[in-house]
């Protein structure tokens, strides 16, 4: 076999260089570097995981655009982007310490495993000092633990749950991406400014963690405000068909629809629902409303008129009008003929946030890098003043209330800014029971000598 | 009561789609002798054809529009589509809005074209390989279809909407003295239980009326002596072929309206069908019918809140559950033949 | 030697050499070179192509002997995962309480669900265990979330019990102290070889898994299945009742499937739902029509090309491209990336539907005819003044005959 020769003749000539290489003191463990991946030549590899197959290979393009965009950035192409912006000064476009900055990309498939596979043949093969993206929950938080053991630092995606921070949070990850409870903290208030405090919803959950998080926070936010939870009802993960849970629902007593759905399953529940013609009823007296927690651009665009005047959250949207934001969206802009995702802006954002926080550090150390992080305050990144949390490694930053637009004039306005939710609102205790309780510990930080 | 009726009205329509894809699937089978794993693949290109309908309809000018900006601050260029600039915003507006429908006239020629070049082209030269190569091999087609159709369309679901004419639903309970709002039921699901009623009476009266449709039934129960007398089986299979994609095809223009076409919907639907088929049997077209709108019923009432309190989760696998009862209690599913894909 | 044939024992001896050297033999270009892409030699891709291996292994013993096609079989590797991490979260790290656990719990599933399933055959008994295996998935990522930790993946927390860790005990998993994820890198010129303890531990396991296989391949109840495979209905007829024989294959192939999920959790510690999905079963059935179904050596193969594809070509990104054809002048570069473009990174998923369709199409026994056929070639230039061996009697070996 063809295979077989080549692969002797390679055994061959390895073999005479091992001779060689035996005598130099040239073997080592993992143990003999100062910690996992330690950069030594002119470059440092960044590693970008986002889901390239599977439903959300279109929001994973967009993370990986954002991320090309930064390592740009970083590397002095460009007109700076947010490097202009952005409070902290010690990024200067040489790349990160003097080395420039090179990167890989994986496909996380949506899946953990797949996930994991690839951030391992990342950290294994290419040798990343950090990881960086993805695109569900679920692929976070099996990431995040990883890269925990491997010793390097992670910044999640677009990670909603409540678990990533909170009963999973790790001292090597990281997440600037804002979760179910701030969902619900910023839209009860503007629920109630517009649809009243006497109404009675019925939550519809996708039946896995992430829904968990989010219908638990949702009820609990609108609760407080008096709102009544009529019933929730767990749908199966890609059911495509919701009608069967729809249906039940105008005679139910209810008068508001909960969708915590995302993605796909997000856009054939809205669709279909409206097609029940649940909007068009009147319960108890009142308009049937429904409300889709967390919005992404993609969704938006995938459900069409369907959203027009339905309310949402979103972590950020280039509508802002911070200088930060415009700055981005100009170079994003420009770049690709499009304005970014809010997964996009998260991306570019981190990937900004872990080279300042190298500067900072003045090395590439992951320990040193997540004592930069921990209780960094800054400015100019979007979303106004930020934090990130040193308790959980969670960011506190203004959480935008969003709206279907009623007359988008593209494809890229379908969502309005209805409110800019102020950070103190959405605050609370890194030992909140949603969060893993007392018992949640980010645990030590490794950096895998 | 009512909530029963409901459950039974929301299981027609999801049991439409299994029954009419099961139905291709038997087809297939049942002529060719064919495990076709591509099948839920056409289903999805089917779904394409209305894509590609609306973006056809949709095609459009761009207009500079100086008084509004985009988002780079750019004048915003407006897109005009041109049968809004030819027919005048009304008409050219109802052309598009009935796209769906319209989506109709150009799945049937594709999918026959498609279906004829998969079975000359590949499926063809399978006929007298293992089972286990056609799957592979049709698995292989599923896959390169759906990937080239992500690579023109995107992996996110495309809003394809039903006309506005069938916007909404009407209170089915009222009509028959429940309470308003009890049992609901939308338009377009109603259009898509009779349209798939009316693909599936044309495909039986086909094979139980015509000459083409005896001869083929011949074929499916014997194909050497039909022949040795002399029939040309082969030609009619490939028509059978390109029908039984058409039928799938057809099954996924107007499901869009229901679900929003997204490039992997067809490897969602492959598992079910094929559950589908072997509960109804091997080579049954009426156990594939019947199995389909059997099994879309069920799930229907699997997903009630009452039958989810007492057994949580049942939802997620009632299909599967009642594929093994079934199979238990009847060897080859509800209407198979003896001897089918046994051994 | 160990009750083979002196022409198995040389194929045995073969593959433990291949298999020792995997850390060599797959990392044939020196780091940083551009070629590097295409090197497979790191740890996690080689414990992949381990217990995959052992995975596709276990499964011909039931596909490719008695010729019954299972469509659950990632149930089993789901279950074993699952076992070894609730082992490290009740007992400790050390791997070896959870293998033994997995193999034997992920038997006893396999009774169960075989012992029903094996009451029918063809498609009806595929359809049977597809059913099995989705409804355990299905129920794995949401109703049994307690159990499984749904779609994060059960994986180990600090407030777990670990009643057998001790102050010094390694936090990750283990075999009496050797740590999995620990290895010992060789630096050679440009070249750089990791030879990692995890990887060696799958090795050694898979090699007793395919020394077993051999075994039973050729042992009577070998010889049994494959009557079953040819003649079930005569096997009957001549007062043998096949069933014992069928379900102790498809026990046995369970067993292996719960060792390689065990594996799987013993390299990486978190056990996720989707391992049990039917496109994790479609998987290794592809791996086995793929590599060759029956033969001893085609399943793993199968299972290596597979993995190679998922894990080499998905990372080939268009900088990657550029990088390669930079030296081609500026309009043909693109151009030549733009035509590669579509097949690598994102697409990797269309490269492997097509070579599927090329592998099938043209070699009908799987890569293991293909590499037979090469071999052919060889023998036959050799041997160009023998009699016409082989080149004239060509005939691609009989495809393996299932559920037809």
């Amino acid at each position: 076999m063809t295979k077989s020769n080549l692969t002797r003749r390679g055994v061959l000539r390895t073999g005479a260089v091992t001779g060689a290489g035996l005598a130099l003191p040239t073997i080592f463990t993992s143990g003999a570097y100062a910690f996992t991946n330690e950069p030594t030549g002119s470059t440092v590899k960044l590693g970008f995981n986002v889901p390239q197959s599977g439903p959300y290979a279109d929001e994973g393009l967009d993370e990986l655009r954002a991320q090309q965009l930064a390592v740009e950035h970083l590397n002095g192409v460009g007109d700076g982007g947010m490097l202009n912006t952005f409070s902290s000064k010690v990024l200067d476009g040489t790349g990160i310490l003097g080395k420039k900055v090179e990167f890989v990309t994986g496909d996380t498939q949506t899946k953990s495993d797949a996930a994991r596979a690839s951030a391992k043949s990342m950290i294994e093969k290419d040798g990343v000092v950090m990881i960086n993206g993805g695109s569900s929950s679920g692929v976070a938080v099996a990431v995040q633990g990883l890269c925990q053991e491997a010793g390097i630092i992670f910044m999640a995606g677009l990670t909603h749950s409540n678990d990533t921070t909170g009963k999973d949070r790790k001292a090597n990850g990281f997440r600037h991406f804002f979760n179910a409870y701030m969902s619900g903290a910023a839209l009860a208030p503007v629920l109630q400014k517009a649809y009243g405090s006497d109404r009675r919803a019925y939550h519809l959950t996708a039946d896995y963690t992430w829904g968990y998080t989010q219908q638990e926070s949702i009820a609990a936010s609108t609760e407080a405000l008096g709102w009544e939870t009529v019933n929730n009802v767990l749908t199966p993960v890609g059911a495509g068909d919701f009608s069967s849970y729809i249906a039940p629902v105008l005679n139910s007593g209810a008068d508001v629809l909960i969708l915590n759905h995302y993605g796909g399953d997000m856009i054939n529940s809205l669709t279909q629902a409206v097609q029940f013609g649940l909007r068009d009823k009147m319960v108890n007296g009142k308009q049937f409303e429904i409300v889709v927690p967390l919005y992404s651009e993609l969704m938006a665009e995938g459900a069409g008129e369907n959203i027009k005047g339905v309310y949402g959250s979103m972590n950020w949207n280039w509508q802002l009008q911070d200088e930060g934001t415009k700055a981005f969206v100009k170079s994003f802009g420009e770049k690709y003929g499009r304005p970014p995702s809010n997964s996009a802006h998260t991306c570019y954002v981190q990937t900004l946030l872990y080279a300042d926080a190298v500067t900072r550090a003045g090395a590439f150390n992951p320990c040193a890098v997540a004592e930069a992080l921990e209780g960094f305050e800054f400015d100019g990144m979007g979303n106004g003043p930020t934090l990130y949390r040193a308790d959980d490694h969670q960011c506190f930053k203004d959480v935008l209330v969003m709206k279907g637009a009623d007359n988008p004039t593209t494809k890229f306005d379908t969502l309005e800014v209805v409110e800019i939710t102020p950070r103190a609102q959405v605050e609370y205790p890194s030992n909140h029971p949603m969060f893993g309780g007392d018992e949640a510990s980010l645990g030590q930080c490794n950096d895998g000598a | 009561m009512d909530a029963i009726l409901l459950q039974v009205l929301n299981g027609l329509d999801k049991g439409s789609a299994y029954a009419l894809i099961a139905l291709g699937l038997t087809l297939i089978f049942g002529t060719l002798g064919v495990v076709n794993f591509a099948h839920g693949a056409l289903f999805m290109i089917g779904a394409f054809c209305a894509v590609t309908m609306q973006r056809f309809l949709g095609m459009s000018f761009e207009e500079i529009d100086p008084t509004r900006t985009d988002f780079l601050g750019n004048p915003l260029k407006v897109q005009v589509p041109y049968v809004e600039s030819w027919f005048g915003p009304e008409i050219g507006g109802a052309i598009v809005d009935w796209s769906v429908p319209l989506a109709i006239v150009l799945a049937i020629p594709v999918m026959i074209v498609l279906g004829f070049v998969m079975e000359r082209g590949l499926i063809k030269h399978f006929y007298k390989r293992p089972h286990a190569d056609q799957i592979l091999v049709t698995f292989g087609l599923a896959i390169v279809l759906q990937e080239v159709i992500k690579y023109f369309f995107g992996a996110n679901p495309i809003q394809t909407g039903a006309p506005d004419a069938f916007a909404g639903s009407f209170d089915f309970g009222a009509m028959l003295g429940f309470d308003p709002n009890v049992i609901i039921y939308p338009y377009w699901r109603m259009v898509y239980f009779l349209f798939s009623l009316i693909i599936i009476a044309g495909v039986f009266s086909f094979l139980r009326f015509t000459t083409f449709g005896m001869v083929v039934r011949a074929g499916m129960a014997d194909r050497e002596t039909v022949g040795l007398l002399g029939i040309d089986i082969d030609r009619r299979f490939t028509i059978m072929f390109g029908l039984a994609a058409a039928v799938a095809g057809l099954a996924g223009v107007m499901y869009t309206p229901i679900l929003a076409p997204n490039y992997h919907m067809g490897m969602d639907f492959l598992v079910l069908s094929f559950v589908v088929v072997v509960v109804g049997g091997m080579g049954s077209l009426p156990g594939a019918v019947l199995a389909g709108f059997m099994l879309g019923i069920l799930q229907s009432f699997a997903s009630m809140n009452e039958v989810k309190e007492i057994i949580p989760g049942i939802d997620q696998v009632i299909i599967y559950l009642v594929a093994i009862i079934i199979l238990l209690t009847r060897p080859r599913g509800l209407m198979g033949r003896k001897g089918v894909m046994e051994d | 030697m160990l009750g083979l044939s002196a022409k198995d024992t040389r194929f045995l001896l073969i593959v433990i050499f291949l298999t020792l050297a995997t850390p060599l033999l797959l990392q044939p270009f020196p780091e940083g070179s551009a070629m590097a892409q295409f090197n497979a030699g790191y740890p996690d891709l080689m414990q992949k192509f381990a217990i995959y291996g052992i995975f596709a292994i276990g499964f011909n013993i039931l596909f490719g002997l008695t010729g019954y096609l299972s469509f659950g079989h990632a149930a089993f590797l789901g279950v074993g995962s699952y076992t070894v991490v609730w082992m490290y979260k009740l007992l400790g790290y050390n791997v070896l309480p959870g293998l033994v656990l997995a193999i034997i719990i992920s038997a006893l599933f396999a009774l169960l669900i075989g012992f029903i399933s094996l009451r029918r055959s063809g498609i009806y008994f595929s359809i049977l265990t597809l059913a099995f295996a989705q409804m355990s998935y299905n129920l794995a990522y949401s109703v049994l979330t307690p159990i499984t930790n749904g779609e994060t993946g059960l994986q180990v927390y600090g407030n777990d019990p670990q009643i057998l860790v001790g102050a010094n005990s390694p936090t990750s998993p283990h075999l009496f102290g050797l740590v999995m994820r620990d290895s010992v890198q060789l630096d050679v010129g440009g070249w750089l070889f990791t030879f990692n303890i995890g990887y060696y531990f799958c090795a050694v396991i898979a090699i007793l898994a395919f020394y077993l296989s051999l075994r039973i391949f050729r042992s009577p109840f070998g010889m049994m299945l494959r009557a079953i495979k040819t003649n079930q209905t005569r096997m009957n007829y001549t007062g043998l009742n096949t069933r014992p024989y069928t379900l102790a294959a498809f026990v046995i192939s369970g067993m292996y499937a719960g060792l390689a999920g065990g594996l799987l959790a013993s390299m990486d510690p978190l056990a996720g739902a989707e391992r049990m999905q039917w496109t994790a079963s479609g998987e290794v059935v592809l791996m086995t029509i793929l590599g060759g179904a029956g033969t001893l050596m085609g399943p793993v193969l199968g299972a290596g090309f597979i993995k190679y594809f998922e894990n080499i070509f998905s990372k080939i990104n268009d900088n990657v491209l550029h990088a390669w054809f930079a030296v081609l002048p500026d309009g043909l570069e693109n151009a030549v990336v733009a035509m590669i473009h579509p097949f690598v990174g994102k697409g990797w998923h269309l490269t492997l539907g097509i070579l599927f369709m090329l592998v099938v199409i043209f070699l009908p026994g799987g890569l293991v005819e293909g590499g037979q056929r090469i071999a052919r070639l060889f023998n036959r230039k050799k041997k160009s003044k023998g009699p016409g061996t082989g080149a004239g009697g060509h005939k691609p070996k009989p495809a393996p005959h299932v559920a037809e």
